[in-house]
């Protein structure tokens, strides 16, 4: 299997709502393996045969749920994921946007002292093709393969997956990972799993203007990478100061500007797409040249 | 959301930290008998969201009311940094012997809140920090137990605050760090924190950032929101629960999804344009939602063409084709539309829009080409409307 996910994996709903039941349904479609829900007092009931549960930990013990998604509201998204990690969920993915940043702060300080992966929030999920899709994304634009792929983006990331998977590079794992300040999944984290993922074979890396997750990831890459990496940087066009709808997308004075995050990655002999369009072959020719 | 001064320093006056005797003036008359109450010599400051007042004219120090009210006067309705003037803040002047330097924000890479201290405080903290960062003291507090006493008091060893503040300057650090958790903060930050010739410290000016994802629950707070007339588009955008900026080319865009737009923008670029604004529609792009867009995008005079990148994923790319069809044939646009439409049911609505007064395009970068060349064709047919900046 790929990472995070896979046939394996056995998936909670928090937050059965109506964008949850919506993409609960699409990933039962997929052929992803979704065991329970909570909706507190509604324990013991079913929805959309889908049986209900008052606490994550009863859903675990009862279906032994290893992942988690979360579609609940912004105001009480942190206590679902806390209540997630408390219950020793491996893996917990929040779609939700619009989360307080000192909620998320709370969130990864228990995180650090916790086994569990976060995904997001404000991501669309994570997907390996074929086997397991945790999230939002239309699973028609992903095909098995070996390109392992993370992305701070949501559209941008099935956009590229499409132009990927109709050049016949199919991919292993999908990671979206998020656009807030605070992640629980951050780009290096992530590129790291793939990194050390046998299924994958080389590494496509979407970043964003701010933070400077991206320079981080191409210093590990340039350090450790064991596979080719090809990276797409969205904003370089974008004004410093302005907030460009993602909370993190946002750049003051030279930090997390996009030159600095090209040139990060061309130092770790990492090529950067200048338009989305260019990274089927950029892949290929670093695919050619290993 | 930022805070002005006067409303960031009742904030912390309230949680315990001393401030100058103040108060908000929005005429001449107002500030006279502002600084009669203080009845002392005054600064006349500004109340302008923006950095850098005193450099540019807006904070006058004046020793009796009848000053003040100059003062008041000549700050009045002036322009700073493009935001007019209509309020004054009247505060006591400070009689001040060192400036310190207090701040908390969000350090992304840690995940955690930083806190600075810095016995070099006033108008050049950025010099400080990028010429000699080691003369600012950081601490990462955990946000699950605060600002710990040790901690603070490690700041201020590190800082080297003088033996006689210490434990002033320690107290107010963690009265600050309860309010940057208590208002959610992105920022909050005192700079300068005077210490008097009395030895006294006290806050000299505040910032006051809250994040705008936690209004919700600062509704205190939330309440002292004003929109400024270049905000206007960006507000009734948000309302909509889009997300728009306004740039300075003339091709409108319009896109679902952060990282697409802003990768639509960047394609335009390439193609040697210039984006008006980035507007993020987020999720679907049904009838009403497009109509909204571009109603927004087309306010702006300078827009010459609009470039509109739908991502069908959930959304069906044939029911985003009706949507723009529906809207253009009962809103007919004052400038080329350029769509290009991908994902789910793509080319089901490229064949919708055969026929209709539109460019449709198969790739994004296509799409930016033409989307460029229409607005430079538009430049040279109507000169006339041009808006100068």
């Amino acid at each position: 299997m790929s990472v995070l996910l896979g046939r394996d994996t056995r998936v909670l709903i928090q937050g059965l709502g109506r964008e949850g039941s919506f993409h609960a349904a699409r990933m039962k479609d997929y052929g992803t393996a979704v065991v329970g829900a909570t909706k507190p007092g509604k324990g013991g009931t079913t929805q959309d045969g889908i049986p209900l549960f008052d606490t994550v930990a009863q859903a675990v013990a009862a279906t032994g749920a290893n992942a988690s998604l979360i579609f609940v509201p912004a105001p009480g998204a942190a206590d679902a994921m806390l209540e997630a990690i408390d219950a020793g969920v491996e893996l917990v993915v929040t779609i939700t946007e619009g989360i307080p940043v000192q909620d998320m702060l709370k969130v990864a300080a228990v995180l650090e002292t916790s086994a569990t992966t976060l995904i997001g929030p404000n991501c669309p999920g994570a997907i390996t093709p074929g086997e397991c899709k945790i999230g939002i994304m239309p699973a028609e634009n992903f095909r098995p393969g070996g390109i392992g792929f993370v992305s701070r983006s949501g559209t941008l990331t099935y956009e590229i997956a499409d132009l990927l998977s109709q050049a016949g590079l199919g991919q292993s794992t999908c990671i979206g990972i998020g656009g807030d300040p605070v992640i629980g999944l951050p780009t290096p984290d992530a590129v790291r799993l793939l990194n050390e993922d046998p299924a994958t074979e080389a590494i496509v890396i979407v970043g964003e203007i701010g933070g400077s997750a991206e320079e981080h990831a191409a210093e590990y890459l340039r350090a450790q990478g064991k596979k080719p990496a090809v990276a797409f940087i969205a904003g370089r066009s974008a004004p410093p100061g302005k907030r460009m709808g993602h909370a993190g997308a946002i750049v003051s004075g030279n930090q997390g500007t996009a030159q600095s995050k090209v040139k990060a990655f061309e130092e770790a002999g990492i090529p950067v797409a200048s338009a989305p369009s260019q990274i089927p072959r950029l892949v290929r020719e670093a695919l050619a040249r290993r | 959301m930022k805070l002005h001064e006067y409303q960031a320093k009742q904030v912390l006056s309230r949680a315990g930290i001393p401030i100058p005797d103040g108060r908000l003036a929005t005429s001449p008359e107002e500030a006279e008998s502002a600084a009669k109450a203080i009845g002392a010599a005054v600064a006349v400051k500004a109340q302008v969201q923006v950095g850098g007042r005193g450099k540019a004219g807006g904070i006058k120090v004046a020793k009796t009311p009848a000053e003040a009210r100059e003062a008041a006067m000549a700050i009045l309705g002036m322009d700073l940094k493009g935001l007019r003037v209509d309020k004054v803040y009247v505060e006591r002047a400070a009689n001040v012997a060192a400036e310190l330097y207090l701040g908390i924000t969000l350090d992304r890479d840690r995940r955690r809140p930083v806190v600075m201290l810095s016995t070099v405080g006033g108008m050049d903290i950025e010099e400080v920090a990028a010429s000699t960062p080691e003369r600012i003291a950081r601490g990462w507090p955990s946000p699950l137990l605060g600002l710990l006493p040790f901690a603070a008091r490690a700041l201020a060893f590190e800082a080297r605050v003088p033996e006689p503040q210490r434990d002033a300057v320690v107290d107010i650090a963690q009265r600050l760090f309860a309010v940057y958790r208590s208002t959610d903060a992105m920022l909050v930050e005192i700079n300068p924190l005077f210490v008097q010739k009395d030895g006294s410290v006290l806050a000299g000016d505040a910032k006051l950032d809250i994040d705008d994802n936690a209004l919700f629950r600062q509704k205190e707070l939330a309440a002292l929101k004003e929109v400024s007339k270049d905000e206007e588009a960006e507000e009734k955008a948000r309302a909509l629960g889009f997300s728009y900026v306004q740039l300075d080319g003339d091709v409108g865009i319009i896109g679902n999804g952060a990282g697409l737009v802003m990768g639509t923008l960047d394609a335009v670029r390439n193609a040697g344009g210039r984006a008006a604004n980035f507007l993020d529609v987020g999720g679907g792009a049904k009838e009403a939602v497009v109509k909204a867009a571009l109603e927004i995008v087309l306010a702006n005079q300078r827009v010459k063409s609009v470039l509109i990148n739908i991502f069908g994923g959930i959304t069906r790319g044939d029911e985003v084709a009706k949507g723009i069809l529906a809207v253009t044939a009962q809103h007919p646009p004052r400038v080329p539309l350029v769509i290009r439409l991908s994902g789910t049911e793509a080319a089901a609505g490229r064949k919708l829009l055969e026929g209709a007064p539109l460019v449709s395009k198969e790739t994004m970068d296509d799409a930016a080409r033409e989307a460029v060349r229409l607005a430079a064709e538009g430049r040279v047919k109507a000169p006339a409307t041009r808006v100068k900046r």
